[in-house]
């Protein structure tokens, strides 16, 4: 059965695709990283839509919070390496 | 059936959708990071709102707080250490040019 949860779903894919634009085509690494960072944004809510698609609410919101996390931690070490990468010598 | 979790959803939905434009359109990174903040800010707390109202009060509507207080305080950090490595690698901002 097709419902409106369906719906956002699909919109909440083709919002990814366009961010998969700008991971691609970015001029720099720094888009690529504001592009990443928004699809994982996407994904977290992408998550929790699905849970409620499922009415499994409590199994994936956990998921959706570990997947948090994760993000953060990554978009932290990725922005300190470049910029400690920028400032080196040699 | 336009329920109140519905309605919220929608109303991110649009704040999602104009982020994206921005993403696309804005012309040099710092611009697109502030395109990129209406997502952690607005779009997120519509839906997981939304998503909240959906089943009536849970366990998980806490744990769906949780993940909206983590998005608010720490998205703007990765946003400023991502730019201030931008800037500091030389990365010049966007000005418009003159005639």
């Amino acid at each position: 059965m097709f419902t409106l949860y369906h719906f956002f779903f699909f919109i909440l894919t083709i919002l990814i695709l366009v961010y998969m634009y700008r991971v691609f085509q970015g001029p720099t690494v720094y888009d690529r990283i504001l592009g990443l960072n928004g699809i994982s944004t996407k994904a977290i809510i992408l998550l929790t839509i699905l849970g409620s698609l499922y009415s499994r609410l409590e199994m994936f919101v956990d998921i959706a919070l570990g997947y948090a996390v994760l993000n953060i931690v990554g978009g932290l070490a990725v922005g300190k390496y470049l910029e400690h990468k920028g400032t080196r010598k040699c | 059936m336009l329920t109140a979790d519905t309605i919220l959803i929608c109303i991110g939905l649009f704040f999602l959708t104009v982020a994206a434009i921005g993403i696309i359109r804005l012309p040099d990174v710092f611009s697109r990071s502030h395109a990129l903040g209406i997502t952690d800010t607005l779009g997120t707390f519509f839906v997981l709102t939304g998503v909240a109202f959906h089943q009536g009060f849970t366990l998980a509507d806490v744990k769906v707080f949780l993940i909206l207080l983590a998005l608010w305080h720490l998205n703007p950090v990765i946003s400023h250490a991502t730019l201030r490595a931008a800037l500091r690698t030389g990365v010049s901002p966007w000005v418009k040019e003159k005639k």
